[in-house]
């Protein structure tokens, strides 16, 4: 075969599917390419969700209302952990929100692969798509409760009990890193999934307990000094603190721990997306 | 002028059998050992044909072996082959839902797979939301969608229902919808993977309209599975037969339909019980008084295992008989393709047999003129002694014969129905002009 031929063998095929693909090939283009499923996957969710409910998306906010009010109860009035000054129902409101969509997003990527094992089956697009779908459906729900915070916010503001500083500029930074980490450690416990399952038992349980190594019902500075590297090690600290800190002015904020945040995110979602993709071409077999 | 669409090479994929999960660990760690010293993965070398019916030795099975196809721009090509020979797993590969194990496809042009009509489809959505839904995962745009939204919902004759979520649907409208919205994906290769056999007549012969529209009219490529050779035949130019995970046949469909339909059936006029091998027969019963040997079937006299209707069918079982017998019953079922029992044909129906003393005996049935449609039938046997209820011996599909046309016969037609075949009775009719 002469040289021209061969160049003109190469550039004929739009597609070649090989048993294994290059470990860097992430197919964004192909992700960009499906970016109206996106938006479909998460109008699916949001409607589905609460199709045929009386209250319908009420319940995003009673969800968190009422979980913030049982928290106060229990940490606050029985167990009298100190939240440094800031409204109790601030302080635990902002916690569960964040953790909320932390740990939504991060079930659901984990069994990613099971849950959506009839439609990936059936059809190929871009696997990654359905994490992100997730990711983002979660948003809209975070979103909205962020309404809900912000009107509890502003009351509090209005009575003089919280003092907002300028790091709420960092808000979406803040969310967007969230969504790095659950994505990242969601796809590569999904990957892990397909064939052995033992780790989504370990998941359900195992969220639970990250959530009691985050600042969600304590503050950090309410903690003893040894305690305290074991929490801030944990990534989802820095970020829960600066939200806090942001609306409140209560807490701590440290650009050190909050970049160490940030290159752990952005770690975790390189890998995980490099694993997931080394999945998803064969996952079928084995799920 | 007709390039290359679709070129497969050395395509395999292997399968593991039994629990996928039990013991995969350790397989997987002596992979990677394996892999670590730069050694071949000691599981693929081992794996063995599917053969479904037959035990294996391994736990790794080739769906697909070696496969070499050319798939030509604008060709209509049916796959056939019967179940467990792979054509799953080829249109699995084709669409991407799952890696193949060796070898490589090269693909010009955007692929839509239609492997199961109404993939992503959610309960709960509209008809109109779904439309939009499932055709983005096959791949359209909301552009494509919106532009071509009247024709689907036309084609799908569902416009009354649009704004109503799909779980109120009825399964056949909603098959049609889901089949409306991937007929109508822009896709230079379309496959097709017996998506027909739902829905009514009426909408299946809209599908299969709507396909060879799709093929003929605009010169897309088309990839169809199906068990309806009628369907195949009206829409396909080419067939490839798949058995076993091999390539059988690849050429022209007028060849490979009768090649196929052929190869199906076990051609043998004789079937000797004691050899396991090949054995497509399936043997119950306790065997405390004899058991069967040896079944024959001829023709005129001579062994023969094809018929034309018309002929007389000669049945030969023989049987060792172990103990005393004071009755014995023989009888032989002949079943159609589709399993259906069709004569049943009893010793004591027309004679008894007592006091049988152990030997060798053989029992002879001989019927009148068959009037069966040419199709392939088989015949089951049993042997029931003492009177009791259950059969000491029975083989199902003992043997298998084919019924052709008789060349005499003048209805050329008859093909046609074969499929809805049966048992010819004599009539007469007659065609008269009324005033």
């Amino acid at each position: 075969m002469s040289q021209t031929e061969q160049l003109i063998h190469k550039t004929e095929w739009t597609e070649e599917i090989l048993p294994q693909s290059s470990l860097l090939d992430l197919k964004l283009k192909e992700v960009v390419r499906y970016r109206d499923l996106l938006w479909m996957l998460v109008k699916r969710d949001f409607i589905a969700t609460y199709k045929q409910t009386i209250l319908g998306p009420i319940w995003f906010f009673i969800q968190p209302l009422l979980t913030t009010l049982t928290f106060i109860v229990v940490f606050g009035k029985i167990a009298g952990i100190p939240t440094g000054g800031v409204p109790m129902l601030v302080f635990y409101l902002s916690g569960i929100t964040l953790w909320n969509y932390f740990a939504e997003c991060l079930n659901k990527t984990a069994t990613v692969f099971r849950d959506n094992a009839a439609i990936f089956g059936k059809v190929y697009f871009p696997r990654l798509i359905m994490p992100l779908s997730i990711v983002v459906s979660n948003l809209v729900r975070l979103g909205i409760q962020m309404l809900l915070f912000l009107g509890i916010c502003g009351y509090y503001l209005y009575q003089g009990a919280i003092s907002p500083q300028w790091q709420l500029a960092l808000v979406p930074i803040l969310v967007v890193l969230m969504a790095m980490i659950s994505l990242g450690a969601g796809m590569l416990i999904s990957a892990l999934t397909t064939k052995y399952r033992d780790l989504i038992f370990l998941l359900t349980f195992g969220v639970q307990l990250l959530m009691y190594a985050t600042p969600i019902i304590y503050s950090l500075d309410s903690i003893p000094a040894k305690y305290a590297t074991i929490i801030q090690s944990n990534p989802m600290s820095a970020i829960i603190e600066t939200f806090r800190f942001a609306f409140t002015g209560s807490g701590n904020f440290s650009w050190m721990s909050l970049g160490y945040s940030a290159a752990f995110a952005a770690a975790l979602l390189l890998i995980g997306t490099l694993v997931f993709n080394k999945v998803e071409k064969s996952f079928m077999d084995t799920v | 002028m007709s390039q290359p669409a679709i070129i497969i090479e050395n395509l395999s994929k292997q399968y593991r059998l039994g629990d996928v999960g039990t013991g995969t660990l350790s397989h997987d760690l002596k992979r990677w050992w394996y892999a670590l010293r730069g050694k071949e993965d000691p599981f693929a070398k081992i794996g063995e044909t599917n053969d479904r019916t037959q035990k294996g030795n391994s736990e790794y099975v080739w769906a697909l072996k070696d496969i070499n196809l050319q798939i030509n721009q604008g060709e209509a090509v049916g796959i056939i082959g019967r179940n467990g020979a792979g054509k799953s797993t080829l249109l699995k590969l084709l669409s991407k839902t799952t890696a193949p194990t060796t070898g490589s496809i090269k693909v010009k042009g955007r692929i839509a797979s239609l492997l199961e009509v109404g993939t992503g489809f959610h309960p709960e959505l509209s008809g109109r939301d779904n439309i939009y839904l499932n055709g983005a995962i096959l791949g359209m745009r909301k552009r494509e969608i919106d532009r071509k939204l009247d024709e689907i919902v036309d084609f799908a004759g569902i416009e009354r229902y649009l704004d109503t979520p799909v779980k109120r649907y009825s399964s056949g409208m909603y098959v049609r919808l889901a089949f409306a919205v991937a007929a109508h994906l822009d896709s230079d290769i379309l496959i097709v993977d017996e998506v027909l056999a739902v829905g009514d007549a009426e909408f299946q012969k809209k599908c299969l309209g709507k396909m060879g529209e799709v093929s003929q009219g605009q010169g897309r490529t088309v990839l169809f599975v199906s068990h309806n050779m009628e369907a195949i035949a009206t829409l396909c130019q080419s067939l490839i037969i798949l058995k076993n995970g091999n390539k059988d046949f690849d050429g022209h469909v007028d060849k490979g339909i009768p090649y196929y339909l052929n190869g199906a059936k076990s051609t043998e006029p004789s079937v000797d019980f004691s050899v396991s091998k090949n054995r497509h027969f399936e043997r119950f019963g306790q065997n405390q008084f004899g058991q069967f040997l040896k079944i024959e079937i001829k023709k005129n006299g001579v062994p023969n295992s094809d018929f034309k209707i018309g002929d007389s069918i000669e049945i030969k079982l023989h049987l060792l008989l172990k103990n005393k017998s004071s009755v014995a019953e023989f009888g032989a079922v002949i079943t159609n393709a589709r399993g259906q029992r069709l004569h049943h044909l009893v010793s004591s129906w027309k004679e008894l047999y007592t006091d049988l003393q152990p030997g060798q005996y053989s029992f002879k049935i001989i019927t009148e003129p068959i009037q069966l449609y040419p199709s392939d039938y088989s015949i089951s046997i049993w042997f029931r002694a003492n009177d009791e209820n259950a059969s000491d011996d029975f083989i199902e599909n003992a043997i298998q014969f084919a019924v052709s046309k008789n060349e005499e016969q003048s209805f050329q037609k008859l093909d046609r129905y074969c499929n809805n075949g049966g048992i010819f009775i004599k009539y007469q009719c007659k065609l008269e002009q009324e005033q």
